[in-house]
């Protein structure tokens, strides 16, 4: 792709000071939460950017408590299982819409699109409601159908412009060799999609572990709720203590592996966000 | 229609099966259900005194100021926030774009924001603007409980959302820049064309389908904002937006008929935007598919 044009050093040194400026915007919120778990109790109110000395203090009384470990086992297993389900449901449906021929296909596609602008918020309602009845209320069954769901959007969209990549001769040819659909999609297909599905798996994780809305509707005790609702009820559980340090540290907790994803995958996550919107 | 296409369709359709019900059962069927509650008088509180009283919930929210004042704060959020990152999102963009040491570094750094949970963003901010925790006060030499007053606390909950989202929309900016050729911007230099003449006649029309696409998905966005607005004012000081107030009555009072009433208020308001941008601005989103 062809970089800038002329590159007078005056012009080189004002896009290195934007990427720095970029950077900064970028990372001082995060390092403000780091820095704010790290402050000793006494020292929260200094108003002062970095701390002063640190400790660990605040980051055991987080995993001394056992509803946040509970919090963070329910946000891991309810995300993982969400994403499974989101990513092999998209599969089958962006096989289908890439390679076959039947009709529908577009209604599909027009259908999930729909989907990713409906307002969540218009079924926690109702969802509440049917959940009680089915038993599925603060189950982790009640949160990963609906996480499911609204990310089977985006993981059939991402998926079908990965599919369209793929050299699907190979495809043919393994089923001129007598392969079943079924077996040629199996054998050959996956493998090569593999690159695809784990970019749509990382956006639909990255989807599950943020939301707040359904945790917050469909759950009631630690059976079920994720992180996020639980650093919320954090807030108006201790009335003796200032909780702000504690949930500084169980945000620095659950941001981790966030910043880990990113670093690793940013590549992916970069081609997965921008596949849908750029192609055409 | 011979045998191999239909085995084909059949195949075709069993594939589609799962993710069709699923989207049917936990979407369509609920907003179906909405319309139907939305329809009853039905408190949780008192199930016995369930009765069909057709669109008086209706008519309960679109004359309760609290509706109206949720609805002018949440375009104001989406309207602010939205533009300004578009703004922001560009500059960006073009930093990407245009710098040669540490792009890739830059790119990861604006993940952040993106991948962050908005729980922990709005945290981080709400600490950041709390006169006993916050450091912004000592910074610029005030003494405000910003969150305290209506309109400082927009400005926090604006902030956020543009810090939160604007990584998205640049990103997108960044892939619709790079289909820009850089052999017509060249030849508009050597031309003698300025910078910002580029930039408006010869960038800017050539990303406009990227860009529309970019405001559609992020309008729809910013107007179900829900997590920031709760864990920064949950709604006091009249910051309330129509999520909110959705979600106070549908699971904090529990008043299932009133709360859906809002629910398919809200759903035809997205409606209605995406149909606006989709017709007014002529995004023709069919295209995507046939790439």
């Amino acid at each position: 792709m062809p970089r800038a044009t002329g590159n007078r050093p005056g012009e080189r040194l004002f896009w290195a000071a934007g990427s720095v400026a970029v950077v900064i915007y970028a990372l001082f919120p995060v390092l403000w939460i780091v820095s704010l778990s790290l402050k000793p109790g006494a020292t929260l109110g200094d108003g002062r950017f970095f701390p002063h000395g640190a400790s660990l203090e605040h980051y055991l009384a987080v995993f001394a408590d056992p509803r946040f470990s509970a919090a963070l086992g329910n946000s891991l297993g309810i995300a993982a299982l969400a994403t499974l389900a989101a990513v092999l449901l998209g599969m089958f449906t962006a096989y289908a819409v890439v390679r076959l021929e039947f009709p529908g296909r577009r209604l599909i596609l027009v259908a999930a699109l729909s989907i990713a602008m409906f307002p969540p918020v218009s079924i926690i309602g109702p969802l509440f409601n049917m959940w009680r009845t089915l038993g599925l209320y603060d189950t982790w069954a009640g949160l990963i159908l609906p996480y499911m769901t609204f990310m089977l959007p985006l993981a059939i969209w991402t998926l079908s412009a990965f599919f369209r990549e793929i050299p699907w001769e190979l495809d043919k040819a393994a089923r001129v060799d007598g392969a079943t659909p079924l077996q040629a999609f199996v054998h050959v297909i996956v493998p090569l999609a593999a690159p695809g599905v784990f970019t749509a798996a990382i956006l639909v994780f990255m989807f599950a572990w943020n939301d707040f809305l359904f945790a917050m509707a469909l759950t009631s005790t630690s059976e079920a709720r994720t992180v996020p609702a639980a650093i919320a009820f954090f807030t108006g559980s201790s009335r003796f203590e200032q909780p702000t340090a504690s949930i500084a540290a169980a945000s620095v907790v659950v941001t981790v592996p966030v910043i880990l994803v990113v670093l690793l995958f940013q590549r992916r996550i970069v081609a997965g966000l921008t596949s849908g919107a750029v192609k055409g | 229609m011979n045998g191999r296409t239909a085995a084909e369709q059949r195949l075709a359709w069993l594939l589609c099966a799962p993710a069709v019900l699923a989207m049917l059962a936990v979407t369509v069927y609920p907003m179906l259900y909405a319309l139907w509650l939305s329809l009853f008088r039905y408190d949780l509180r008192f199930p016995d005194q369930r009765q069909f009283t057709g669109l008086d919930n209706y008519l309960s929210v679109l004359t309760s100021p609290v509706w109206w004042q949720a609805l002018a704060n949440t375009l104001l959020i989406t309207v602010a926030s939205v533009s300004l990152e578009l703004l922001l999102g560009f500059c960006f963009a073009l930093v990407m774009h245009r710098t040669l040491v540490g792009r890739r570094t830059v790119r990861t750094a604006l993940l952040v924001p993106y991948g962050i949970i908005t729980v922990v963003a709005a945290l981080s901010w709400r600490f950041a603007f709390d006169p006993t925790t916050g450091f912004v006060n000592g910074l610029l030499g005030l003494e405000g409980a910003w969150l305290a007053e209506r309109g400082t606390a927009f400005v926090v909950i604006i902030l956020t959302e543009i810090w939160k989202t604007t990584p998205f929309m640049a990103l997108l900016l960044l892939a619709g820049l790079t289909l820009v050729p850089g052999d017509l911007l060249r030849a508009a230099r050597v031309d003698g064309a300025g910078a910002l003449q580029r930039f408006f006649r010869i960038t800017l029309p050539l990303m406009r389908p990227v860009i529309m696409v970019a405001l559609l998905f992020r309008t729809l966005d910013a107007f179900r904002i829900f997590d920031t607005v709760f864990v920064q004012t949950r709604g006091a000081q009249d910051t309330g937006t129509v999520s909110l107030v959705s979600y106070n009555t549908l699971i904090t009072r529990l008043n299932l008929g009133l709360g859906s009433a809002v629910s398919v208020l809200i759903f035809l308001c997205v409606l209605l935007l995406a149909a606006l941008y989709i017709k007014g601005f002529g995004i023709d989103l069919s295209r995507r598919e046939e790439s």
